[in-house]
């Protein structure tokens, strides 16, 4: 599904003092199929775009009835708000909420806090049975519910009546991660999904990804701040800072701008840095900032 | 939806009741509730009210959010007033039947107490409005002193408060972040019989109560790291120091008290 968005904006705590712009009019399209990652500080606007994606957050009334006011002359009227995925268009109230969400998963940061069932399989069938439309048999549920973490690469026949507080940090992310795309979705967006992990754990989160992105859900979204993890993994990448997105850019693109990007206050990848300092003494490289393009290219210097 | 819970909510402006001290601020609060209660006649109840909208100007406070407060009790002001209204025991009977009486004097004695109860949840609110947590916190603990003397853990219970208050923030974003994640699982907490919506809510509550335990501990072993030992000779990091607008301030409740008082003697009672 092709994920569409023109013209959003979204401001909390409206018309008090605390409001705060948390969307400046962000126009962004992720084509179906993407590996796609956003990137930003805390407070850019990142998460409050991506909980619209699944409805979480709904683009106001206002802004989409806009009642034609009596405009001064020279001025235009307010370019109407987009918000589609796939078929569903997100700024009309009798959209299907409930199916759009089942059709785009959202793993929010630390996922594993929202587990709240007695044993692993319940936690995972939670959202099976609160999406399906008739009763599932249990054998449907039992099927689904294995091939979920299978896919995550958890045991079902090992974890299924384990209590899910039972499990190490790592597992209980997988759980969680197995409860939101037990419903085959077609987007999977992520809300920084390696956070608080050590490096092994972050790179068998990363494989998981790929390989739900191959076999799950054509269309994947993370959120991030680590550039090592977009550089690596992702097709493309938007770059959000105060609530506007200033680069939608492929990543061996993207930190060709490492100086603006650290204007913005954020890091680049470890590649990007040392093609920086490397530039400064008179070597350039052109690598696309994976590690492995980049140690192929320096040594390739050497020769 | 979770936001639009109005708890301590201090509204972040500069202004004269803001700068006060929050220790007075609650004992004029304290003196005030006395005045609406002392206050025998109308005359005495404008009284009030006139001090009630000094402050309310000198605040800040927009008149709506204060207005605001008033939402919660609605039910309760309706009650009284039609139970009032309605069997008041009156001489002067404009209408009547069955048991119900509508008389001149329960009219004007639901109308007292109308104002009554309206001044007494507003100005309550306005305290909470131009006072952050902390400094009432501070203002409580510090007007709690003397009773330290009979060993009462007069440091231990405002540090409980302010902790208590600290985390009520926290907690909440929690709760939406939790509600949020089991909205995207499909999780429906708007529409079914009250069963079906008690159960709806251990998908939240679980989550809740674990990451509630997991401050606490965490925040146990912050504050142990560094050796946090209870009251025993303890500075303030932010003294309380009494201003010029402090004294205008009493004055004002002071002529308010007295006035009141006065006022029920001499110009009579409406009950």
């Amino acid at each position: 599904m092709r994920i569409k968005a023109e013209h959003l904006s979204y401001v909390y705590n409206a018309s008090s003092p605390f409001a705060t712009h948390a969307l400046n009019d962000i126009s962004l399209t992720i084509e179906e199929g993407e590996f796609f990652g956003i990137l930003g500080h805390t407070g850019s606007g990142k998460s409050t775009f991506v909980q619209h994606l699944n409805g979480l957050l709904r683009v106001p009334s206002s802004l989409k009835k806009y009642k034609p006011k009596k405009l001064k002359k020279g001025e235009t009227p307010p370019p109407p708000t987009v918000l589609q995925v796939g078929a569903f268009d997100l700024t009309d109230k009798k959209t299907d909420f409930r199916e759009l969400r089942s059709r785009v998963g959202m793993v929010f940061q630390y996922p594993e806090y929202q587990l709240f069932a007695e044993t692993v399989a319940q936690d995972v069938a939670f959202g099976l049975k609160n999406f399906s439309k008739e009763k599932l048999t249990d054998e449907a549920v039992e099927k689904a519910v294995r091939a979920a973490l299978e896919v995550v690469g958890l045991s079902y026949d090992e974890l299924k009546d384990t209590s899910p507080f039972d499990l190490s940090g790592g597992q209980k992310r997988r759980v969680a991660i197995a409860g939101v795309i037990v419903t085959r979705p077609d987007v999977l967006v992520l809300d920084e999904p390696a956070a608080g992990l050590d490096p092994l754990g972050k790179r068998e989160i990363m494989q998981l990804l790929h390989r739900l992105h191959e076999e799950w859900c054509k269309t994947v979204v993370i959120v991030s701040h680590d550039m090592d993890e977009i550089a690596e993994n992702c097709t493309r990448a938007a770059v959000f800072s105060e609530g506007t997105v200033k680069f939608v850019l492929p990543p061996s693109e993207l930190f060709r701008h490492s100086e603006e990007l650290i204007a913005l206050g954020l890091d680049i990848p470890l590649t990007a840095k040392l093609c920086l300092a490397l530039e400064k003494r008179g070597v350039t490289v052109d690598c696309d900032f994976t590690t492995e393009d980049f140690i192929r290219r320096t040594l390739a210097l050497n020769a | 939806m979770l936001k639009d819970v109005t708890f301590g909510q201090y509204y972040p402006v500069q202004s004269f009741v803001h700068r006060m001290d929050p220790r007075l601020k609650i004992v004029f609060l304290i003196a005030f509730i006395a005045a609406i209660f002392l206050a025998k006649n109308f005359y005495g109840l404008a009284a009030c009210a006139f001090v009630f909208l000094l402050a309310l100007a000198f605040s800040g406070v927009p008149v709506r959010k204060v207005l605001r407060s008033v939402k919660g009790i609605l039910f309760i002001l309706l009650f009284t007033t039609i139970l009032n209204a309605l069997f008041y025991n009156g001489e002067t009977v404009y209408w009547s039947w069955w048991i119900i009486r509508i008389t001149k004097e329960g009219l004007i004695f639901t109308a007292f107490l109308l104002v009554r109860l309206f001044l007494l949840v507003m100005c309550s609110s306005l305290l909470t409005y131009t006072t952050t947590p902390v400094a009432l916190t501070d203002g409580i603990e510090s007007l709690l002193t003397p009773l330290k003397w009979i060993r009462f853990p007069v440091h231990e219970l405002a540090l409980i408060m302010s902790i208590a208050l600290r985390f009520i923030p926290i907690l909440m974003d929690e709760t939406e972040r939790i509600m949020n994640a089991q909205k995207a699982r499909g999780a429906d907490f708007e529409t079914g019989g009250l069963a079906k919506r008690v159960r709806a809510i251990v998908p939240i509550l679980i989550p809740l109560l674990l990451s509630a335990f997991r401050c606490a501990d965490e925040l146990g072993d912050a504050m142990e790291a560094r050796c946090y030992m209870g009251s025993k000779n303890r500075t303030k990091y932010k003294k309380l120091r009494f201003g010029w607008r402090d004294l205008i301030g009493f004055l004002l409740i002071a002529a308010l008290v007295t006035g009141v008082v006065l006022m029920g003697i001499y110009l009579g009672a409406v009950i």
